[in-house]
């Protein structure tokens, strides 16, 4: 698969590097194609390479988000004041501090929900199955609803990211820049993420997904390996959050931040779409619904949900494996199973 | 003049009663949506994400009656009813092809359907949130410091007769015993003669009806709108993890515990707080149990 | 030789029922022993309690010298105490290789080995003892697609590559083609004598623990009916009573 395998790289390399002029019209739409892939990728970490559905990792998408913007703001003025009606307007950021902001605030918005993870997790991790999803399902949930409540950020209302400052180039060059840092997170995720499964921690994931009673039976820890699995997932979406919260602008608790009825159901959905627990699936699951998303969207005005509803179900119920596991089924020496009949036919012998 | 005094001695206790009285009431109907919803889950090893938005369509039944001039009460006949075919429909059309798998397909598949509902909820009858009235007046206490709408205690002696109702039924009746032994092992049951796959979608369709009863109660006593369906669903989970599948007495207790819990939960953080406040408990109740478990090394199954 | 297992009085209660009552064995080091008994007199419970699976009610148990009975499952599988399963457990989705990568035991188990990379040696280490037990030309397949008997081989070969020092066997011949199994045994011998792992069988098969056993516990209706060589044991009037099903 090597020969294969560099010429998708230097496609999708190229593709990273100049779609955003070749396609200037779709800058945003793309930069949110590599937002989703990383939640995809995300989730799949649990989802599908460890056998744990999360509803949850939402939570560190939102934590992430506030925790950016918050800071962006928090750094250099009052942020209640920020947050009350109309108080953005009183307040500009020079461009120094709104990149010192950014950079800072994105950087705690994949530290902390990082460490977040590292303490619920010994809780939340050590449920398992249907408890676990439904746990993580009620902490997405709660999340958004305490955040609701929250005066400082905004409460119900939300509060608004600080705007790019002024005398620094047009909206292109913004959506250029942000189109670069989406690009530069999904790379650094794909990447660590490739490099990881292939040591250790992968086999470990993978035998908690299909045996986690005979994996600490012989010795695994798995409830280190499940924590920082939880800790490498919570880092790359908190970022995510980071971002997104900047490019959309406003960020408002349960529909933007903690949005489990959205980010949350798609993360899922793509992976599964895509083919969980396999490194490409998500990624090809991602791009898949993102396309057929702004596509159908349109179309469908209105409609959107009860599509999604009824993708979500025949996804589910029909094709379970996704894309990639219907490839691997139909090639699978192109995955390395070498399946010889004979060596399936072939009868055990001890002498 | 009322000194601080005077509001903690008399205002304090009778706050708490009022909620006490509120969340029992509450907790009844909550306790009758958990009892579909375990009956699903002992029976099918399902767990129905769209618990919550069956209810709600329930209730939008007896909304459209009332619309249309018919008291609403009239619901808890009329809702069951339609709701129970809905209930076999959704069996027949997408329900069985999950039976057999995984808990997880069965989780996901129904929260499709759960957004699908709400989608087309919101379609057919708006987002405005609604009240279907009753009209059924207030019952005072303590000198009209309590104050109970008699809707409230309606809808907890109708769920009260209608779980009584349905234990008998479950006892006695030939659906029912099949529908036990269903649950006690499947395919003992297939091999004794029992159509497993009618029981399977009766089984659905009595969860339905019962979401369909427990939605009218809601529509008289509090309101409706299309997307209120999952904390619906996440407190009947709540009840069924705390009592256990079989335990109906431990389903009543904990129903009415949870209701208590979140009157008090209103009153104290607020009502913006009243739903991270049930979602919030959702996790500690799981993570609680999970240590508890731990130390006899076993998990939750 | 010393003991490296020493059950002591040990009970274990399921609610009513009393799965294990007042049990005291032990196995020398480097020796095999067999435990037999009717369905449901509590040897598999005796496995899942000296292994961690479940606490006990009373009494004490000793590996190595070290009380073990607080411990939980993943630390006892580290000081070198290892059990097959009765219903093969293996990793489905992984290929056999796999399986037997993820089962070496690594010399550092810290926070910081968790991204090590696996060395290109454990995989001929794994080829090795595939090929051990039959299994080398499936080495690729899925363990998943494989039979319950290869199951079960793969599983043994699992539990070698960790290098235990005792290795607990759940009926390790049950549902394998009887061609094999005079093979298992032979292995068997040779894993204990080559790599000086104690072993302590559960089975069935009463050719098998003749062949193989130096020792022989019975257990019946919970508890500890008889103790001694193969021979003596099977001609116990108890044992075959027990077996026969005399209440």
């Amino acid at each position: 698969m090597n020969k294969n395998n560099l010429f998708f790289y230097c496609l999708i390399i190229a593709f990273g590097l100049f779609a955003p002029f070749l396609f200037p019209a779709f800058k945003l739409q793309i930069s949110f194609l590599w937002i989703l892939i990383v939640l995809a990728l995300t989730w799949d970490v649990q989802g599908g390479q460890m056998g744990y559905n999360t509803f949850g990792n939402v939570l560190f998408f939102g934590l992430g988000m506030y925790l950016c913007a918050g800071i962006q703001i928090g750094m250099f003025f009052p942020l209640d004041e920020w947050t009350a009606s109309g108080g953005e307007k009183t307040f500009v950021h020079t461009p120094l501090q709104y990149f010192q902001g950014f950079f800072v605030g994105l950087l705690l918005a994949g530290v902390v929900p990082a460490i977040v993870a590292a303490i619920i997790g010994y809780g939340i991790l050590g449920l398992r199955g249907h408890y676990f999803a439904i746990c993580t399902l009620g902490l997405g949930i709660a999340a958004g609803e305490i955040a609701g409540g929250i005066e400082l950020i905004g409460a119900g209302q939300g509060m608004t990211a600080p705007p790019w400052p002024k005398n620094i180039g047009d909206t292109e060059l913004r959506s250029e820049f942000f189109y670069f840092s989406c690009l530069i997170l999904f790379v650094v995720t794909f990447l660590f993420l490739k490099w990881a499964y292939q040591t250790r921690f992968g086999l470990v994931l993978n035998a908690i997904r299909d045996n986690e009673d005979k994996a600490e039976a012989m010795g695994i820890h798995t409830m280190r390996y499940k924590i920082i699995g939880w800790v490498v997932s919570a880092f790359f979406v908190g970022i995510a959050g980071g971002l997104v919260g900047n490019m959309i602008g406003y960020i408002e608790p349960v529909e933007v931040a903690f949005a489990g009825a959205t980010y949350g159901v798609f993360m899922v959905l793509m992976a599964i779409l895509g083919g969980k627990g396999t490194l490409w699936g998500p990624v090809i699951g991602a791009t898949v619904f993102h396309i057929f998303k702004e596509g159908f969207w349109t179309f469908f005005l209105g409609w959107q949900y009860v599509a999604l509803g009824i993708l979500i179900v025949v996804i589910v119920v029909f094709f379970p494996e996704g894309i990639m596991g219907y490839l691997r089924e139909k090639y699978p020496s192109q995955f390395g199973e070498i399946v010889d009949e004979e060596d399936l036919k072939a009868q055990v012998e001890l002498k | 003049m009322q000194g601080p005094m005077d509001y903690l001695i008399f205002q304090v206790p009778i706050l708490m009663v009022q909620a006490a009285m509120d969340g029992i009431l509450l907790g009844i109907l909550f306790a009758l949506i958990a009892y579909g919803m375990a009956l699903q889950w002992g029976v099918m090893n399902i767990i129905n994400i769209a618990q919550g938005e069956l209810v709600i369509l329930g209730g939008y039944i007896a909304y459209t009656m009332y619309t249309i001039g018919i008291h609403p009460a009239f619901g808890i006949i009329v809702s069951p009813i339609i709701m129970f075919f809905l209930g076999w429909f959704l069996y027949k059309s997408i329900i069985h092809r999950v039976v057999d798998r995984d808990l997880f397909i069965s989780i996901l598949a129904t929260f499709g359907i759960s957004i699908l509902a709400q989608q087309l909820m919101n379609f057919v009858f708006g987002a405005d949130v609604v009240v279907a009235q009753s009209n059924f007046g207030t019952t005072m206490l303590f000198d009209e410091r309590v104050t109970l709408p008699n809707a409230k205690i309606f809808s907890a002696l109708v769920s009260i007769i209608f779980a009584i109702a349905l234990i008998f039924y479950m006892k006695k009746s030939k659906l029912g015993r099949a529908i036990r032994a269903t649950s006690q092992n499947s395919r003992a049951a297939k091999i004794l003669g029992v159509d497993t796959e009618k029981v399977y979608a009766a089984t659905f369709g009595i969860n339905a009806a019962l979401c369909g009863v427990a939605g009218t109660l809601i529509a008289i006593t509090f309101t409706l709108h299309p997307y209120v369906g999952l904390p619906y669903t996440v407190r009947s989970f709540m009840i069924v993890i705390i009592a256990g599948l079989g335990n109906l007495p431990g389903v009543a207790l904990s129903g009415m515990g949870l209701g208590v819990f979140e009157e008090f939960a209103d009153y104290i953080l607020g009502t913006e707080f009243r739903i991270g406040a049930v979602f919030l408990l959702l996790v500690l109740i799981l993570v609680y149990r999970r240590f508890k478990l731990s130390r006899k090394r076993e998990y939750l199954t | 030789m010393s003991a490296i297992l020493e059950v002591n009085q040990v009970s274990k209660y399921f609610g009513g029922v009393k799965a294990n009552e007042g049990i005291s064995l032990s196995v020398e080091q480097g020796s095999i022993a067999g435990l037999i008994g009717p369905n449901g007199s509590g040897k598999t419970t005796l496995f899942n309690s000296i292994v961690g699976t479940h606490p006990i009610d009373k009494g004490s148990i000793k590996f190595d010298g070290r009380e073990i009975s607080e411990l939980p499952v993943p630390v006892i599988a580290k000081l070198g105490l290892l059990r097959t399963f009765q219903q093969t457990r293996i990793y489905g989705k992984l290929n056999c290789v796999q399986n037997m990568l993820i089962s070496h035991k690594p010399k550092n188990d810290t926070i910081f080995s968790v991204f090590s990379k696996i060395p290109e040696e454990l995989t001929s280490k794994a080829e090795m003892l595939l090929e051990f037990v039959g299994l080398f030309q499936k080495r690729k397949l899925r363990a998943g697609d494989l039979s319950f008997g290869q199951q079960k081989l793969l599983e043994l070969a699992m539990a070698l590559m960790n290098e235990p020092k005792m290795l607990l066997l759940d009926e390790p011949t049950a549902g394998i083609n009887p061609t094999l199994i005079n093979g298992i045994i032979d292995r068997l011998i040779k894993v204990n004598k080559e790599y000086g792992i104690t072993l302590l069988v559960i089975e069935h098969n009463m050719k098998v623990i003749m062949n193989l056993a130096q020792k022989v516990c019975c257990l019946a209706h919970g508890q500890l009916l008889a103790e001694g060589l193969p021979e003596q044991i099977k001609d116990d009037k108890r044992v075959v009573d027990a077996y026969l099903g005399v209440q």
